[in-house]
C-alpha cells in the first residue's frame, strides 16, 4: 500500500488554514446554537409538552414544521418567526460548510494532486451552493 | 492463520488502538451526517413544494426509531470527539494525555447516548 504523509497546513492566508480555523469555529457555534435551542425549547414548555426527536429536531434545527405536533405555542408568530429563521440560517449555514468541507478533507486524503482534486473541488462547491440555496428557500417559504 | 492472538481485530490496532479508532468513527460518524442532513434538506424541499411520494418515503425512513438511533450515535459521537480535538488543539502540551482525554470522552458519551436511546425506544417515535 503507498503511504502518503499528510502535509500540515501553513500558518497564513490559504484555504488549509482558512478552513482549519474554521472547522473549529464552526463546530463550537453549532454546539451553542443548538444548545441555546435546546434551551429555548425548555423554556416554552419542552419538558412536559415534547418528546424527545421532537426536542432534537428542535435543537439543530428550530423551524416550525419540526413542532407542528406538539404543543409548543405557535413560533411564526410576529419577531418569534424572524429570530427562528435567523437562528436556522445560521446553523445551516455553518452546518453545510463544515460538513462539505469535512467531505472535501476526506476525499484529499485519497486522490493524488491531479486533475481530480479541482474536479472534486468543483463538484463539491457546486453541491455546497445548491443544498445552501435550497435550506435557506425551504426556511424563508416555510 | 495462528491461533496465538493474531486472528481478528486486527485493525483496530493499525497505528494504535484507540487514537485510529477515534479518527474512523470521526470520518464516519461526520460522513453520516453529511449524508443524513444533504438527504433531509432535499427531501424536505420536495415534500414543501411538490408533496412527492418519494420525499414522503424518505421521511418515513429517517423517522423510523432505528434510524434515529444512528443517527442520534453520529451526532453525539462527533460533537464530543470534535471538542476533544479542539480543546487538545488549543492546549498542545495535553496531547501528552489523549489517550486519557479518549477515555474520558468515552465515559461522557455512552451515558448520554445510553439514556437517550433508553428514551427513545421507550417511548417510540412520534412524527411532527
Amino acid at each position: 500500500m503507498l503511504l502518503r504523509s499528510r502535509q500540515v497546513p501553513q500558518l497564513g492566508w490559504n484555504l488549509e488554514y482558512i478552513m482549519w480555523i474554521f472547522m473549529r469555529i464552526s463546530g463550537l457555534a453549532m454546539a451553542f446554537l443548538g444548545a441555546t435551542g435546546m434551551a429555548l425549547a425548555f423554556l416554552m414548555g419542552a419538558r412536559t409538552q415534547m418528546d424527545l426527536p421532537t426536542l432534537m429536531r428542535w435543537s439543530f434545527f428550530p423551524n416550525p414544521n419540526h413542532v407542528v405536533n406538539s404543543n409548543i405555542p405557535d413560533v411564526t408568530q410576529g419577531w418569534a418567526n424572524g429570530f427562528w429563521q435567523v437562528m436556522e440560517i445560521l446553523i445551516i449555514s455553518f452546518a453545510a460548510t463544515h460538513g462539505f468541507n469535512g467531505v472535501r478533507m476526506v476525499i484529499e486524503d485519497y486522490i493524488d494532486h491531479s486533475l481530480w482534486r479541482p474536479f472534486l473541488r468543483g463538484v463539491l462547491f457546486a453541491l455546497w451552493l445548491f443544498s445552501l440555496l435550497v435550506a435557506i428557500y425551504v426556511i424563508l417559504a416555510s | 492463520m495462528s491461533l496465538d492472538g493474531s486472528v481478528g481485530l486486527q485493525w483496530l490496532r493499525y497505528r494504535g488502538g484507540g487514537t485510529m479508532l477515534a479518527w474512523l468513527l470521526h470520518r464516519l460518524t461526520g460522513l453520516g451526517i453529511v449524508l443524513f442532513v444533504g438527504t433531509h434538506v432535499i427531501a424536505a424541499f420536495f415534500l414543501q413544494q411538490l408533496g412527492s411520494d418519494l420525499a414522503i418515503t424518505i421521511t418515513a425512513i429517517y423517522e423510523s426509531w432505528a434510524f434515529q438511533v444512528i443517527v442520534y450515535f453520529c451526532v453525539i459521537y462527533h460533537v464530543i470527539n470534535g471538542l476533544r480535538i479542539i480543546i487538545l488543539d488549543l492546549w498542545p502540551q495535553l496531547l501528552e494525555y489523549q489517550h486519557e482525554a479518549i477515555w474520558l470522552q468515552w465515559f461522557i458519551i455512552i451515558p448520554i447516548y445510553g439514556l437517550s436511546i433508553f428514551v427513545l425506544i421507550q417511548h417510540g417515535l412520534i412524527g411532527g
